[in-house]
């Protein structure tokens, strides 16, 4: 009973962190929105009894990236970004492909509604710790995504540096 | 699970050509600011070397077939088959593009060739994936390094705007795509290909059917965005238009053969039970895609936007073959993209070098009178357009052929006609341009084109006599795709 009011509680901090998010005008409300959203999945990842997801959300998202993101928005002027006319406010389209969306997703969703709490899809408890189970899983079985991972954000750095390093001509 | 941290020889073997390429191309990222600006040449040989040895690798690693590192990776006839094709895209890139980076901005730079050497690993993991995070994690690879390819030359407002369309559309459509595997993990525990396979014919498909339609149809709007199929090809024509020609070469080839090596894969093996489910639909996207590709491309001037347009209907083409489910439709995918990346790679390589600086003549008109102009580039043109066409004695004959006949075969009968009259179509605008480089003079303003390099001429040489090798002995490749094919599950 608990559990669920919990539930509810962090998803709708998510849902409503990340509608906030896409449709503040000033930069800085955004990546604070963003930061509602994302402690409600952090809160989501403790109901799920997954301990070490939630501190790393906490700590590398909140704590890490999105003050990096506050920091860069601050120092970049984004003034006069958010005078400009924005072109994307097309409410009405957006609305019915909202609607038609959900509305599908809803049936399915009541149509499969049996499917939930299937053996299949719940884990098996392991004696070991999170922690523990996290890294058999990612330095044996996954091993290569997460090594790969890494070529993946080399890629990225590669990529922006590109694209901001100064002029030379 | 593996008791061991310590991959076995036979894990290594197998992935052996994605390790070389990552750590070369660590490498020449090492070794780029320490060779001195007249040298930057040298990247390219490089990257020559290290994809050639990607290639010798995959072939070795074919010799033991397998799965490895716990069921992640597959090495099997299919992977092979699109490890060398990717590669082979690669290479011809990395040959059409030295010196267009100095013609365009008076110097070469090497990062250009790391990206394309990172991307050919995010390429080939698609092709090898056997679990749903690797391919993910090796389309994220490739695609990023597209999006900043797209984007290379950063003063030019055309390449800016085609990498941030590309960018913007394409972490989209990655996300539905994500989307979707994680609801086949909830649904079945697992994200690797044979066990949601399994999972499925066990009784997931009785249980959640409904939830599993959504899951797939969330990842078919991932897939049908790579591989540009309609309605999710709109940023094609624009991003192929603004990004230099040989990225664009690369991308409409290279990233596309991959992402359909990734839905055959997924829908064989994974998704196989699903297939009738799902033959409705692949048959509606196949003629959609088919129509809006020829008939958008008929009205365009510019001459990669009409390429994009043709990329969009080709990939129609190979949809009509997937939509087949079956060992034939699988070993006409396979072919169908052989020739289409070497002759797609072929036509954008006379585009760069008619374009000349700045991609100042990318229109249909500008090709007037190329024969007198350029006799050799004008005849390799000709070749290209055959095949795309689907000239006999080119390769895209056989291709557009066993692509029908596979339809045929699966009883897709209407999807066959209507794909002929499509094709038939699609002759008019590749005629068009034939028309114009034959019959019309040389306009006035057209310059003489720049003399070719050697690089670039190799490209041109290379898939040209590819196209034409396909066309007369198309049983070599043909043999291997259908035994590779038997394969895929």
């Amino acid at each position: 009973m608990l559990d669920t009011m919990f539930f509810y509680m962090f998803a709708l901090l998510a849902v409503a962190g990340a509608i906030l998010t896409i449709t503040m005008r000033s930069a800085v409300h955004c990546a604070i929105s963003l930061i509602a959203s994302l402690a409600g999945v952090a809160g989501l990842y403790l109901l799920q009894k997954a301990e070490f997801l939630f501190a790393v959300q906490l700590v590398l998202y909140i704590g890490g990236i999105m003050v990096l993101f506050l920091f860069v928005i601050m120092l970049v002027n984004l003034d006069s970004a958010a005078k400009e006319r924005q072109f994307h406010r097309r409410w009405a389209g957006g609305a019915v492909a909202a609607v038609l969306a959900g509305a599908s997703a809803l049936w399915l969703l009541s149509k499969g509604a049996p499917s939930f709490g299937s053996p299949v899809a719940q884990a098996a408890p392991s004696p070991d710790g999170n922690v523990e189970q996290l890294a058999d899983l990612l330095f044996r079985q996954y091993l290569v995504p997460f090594e790969l991972a890494s070529l993946l954000l080399l890629v990225a750095i590669v990529g922006s540096v590109l694209m901001a390093k100064k002029r030379t001509s | 699970m593996p008791t061991s941290f310590i991959p076995t020889a036979a894990d290594l073997l197998r992935l052996s050509p994605d390790i070389v390429l990552t750590a070369g191309g660590a490498l020449m990222m090492v070794i780029e600011p320490l060779t001195g600006a007249a040298r930057k040449a040298r990247m390219a040989a490089i990257a020559v070397l290290l994809i050639a040895a990607a290639m010798a690798l995959s072939v070795m690693a074919y010799s033991d077939p397998g799965t490895s590192f716990s069921g992640m990776l597959v090495v099997d006839g299919f992977s092979t088959f699109f490890r060398i094709l990717v590669y082979g895209c690669g290479l011809l890139t990395v040959l059409m593009s030295v010196d267009y980076f100095k013609r365009e901005r008076g110097s070469e730079s090497g990062e250009y060739y790391a990206l394309i050497v990172f991307s050919l690993v995010g390429q080939s993991l698609m092709a090898s994936a056997n679990e749903l995070v690797l391919l993910f994690i090796g389309l994220e690879i490739s695609s990023i390094a597209g999006y900043i390819m797209a984007g290379y030359l950063r003063d030019d407002k055309r390449n800016n705007e085609s990498a941030l369309k590309y960018f913007l559309l394409g972490s989209f459509a990655t996300a539905f795509m994500l989307y979707g595997v994680a609801w086949i993990y909830g649904l079945t525990g697992s994200t690797n290909l044979d066990t949601v396979r399994r999972a499925i014919l066990g009784g997931a498909m009785e249980q959640s059917g409904q939830m599993l339609m959504i899951a797939t149809a969330l990842m078919f709007v991932g897939f049908a965005f790579k591989i540009s199929a309609a309605p999710f090809h709109v940023w094609a024509p624009d991003v192929y238009q603004g990004a230099p020609a040989p990225v664009a070469a690369f991308l409409s080839a290279g990233a596309k053969a991959a992402a359909f090596a990734m839905l055959v894969r997924v829908a064989a093996s994974a998704f196989f039970p699903l297939s009738a489910k799902w033959e409705m639909l692949l048959w509606a996207t196949a003629l959609a895609t088919m129509i809006v590709g020829n008939f958008a491309a008929l009205r365009q001037s510019n001459i990669k936007r009409m390429l994009a347009y043709s990329s969009v209907a080709h990939a129609g083409y190979i949809l009509v073959a997937v939509t087949a489910h079956s060992e034939v439709g699988i070993a006409a995918v396979m072919f169908y993209l052989a020739s289409y990346v070497l002759m797609t790679i072929g036509v954008f390589a006379v585009v760069t070098l008619v374009a000349s600086k700045g991609e100042r003549f990318v229109e249909i008109d500008d090709f007037s009178g190329l024969v007198q102009r350029q006799p050799m580039l004008a005849i390799a043109l000709t070749i290209f357009l055959f095949s795309l066409i689907g000239i006999p004695l080119t390769g895209g004959f056989f291709a557009k052929f066993y692509v029908f006949k596979a339809a045929l075969d699966s009883n897709l009968t209407w999807l066959t006609i209507l794909g002929l009259l499509n094709s038939a179509a699609a002759a008019f605008y590749y005629l068009r341009v034939l028309v114009v480089m034959y019959m019309k003079p040389a306009a006035e303003g057209a310059g003489p084109v720049d003399p070719a390099g050697i690089g670039i001429k190799a490209a041109i040489v290379a898939s040209a006599v590819g196209t034409l090798y396909l066309g007369v002995y198309p049983s070599a490749v043909l043999d291997f795709a259908g035994k590779a094919a038997q394969l895929v599950k």
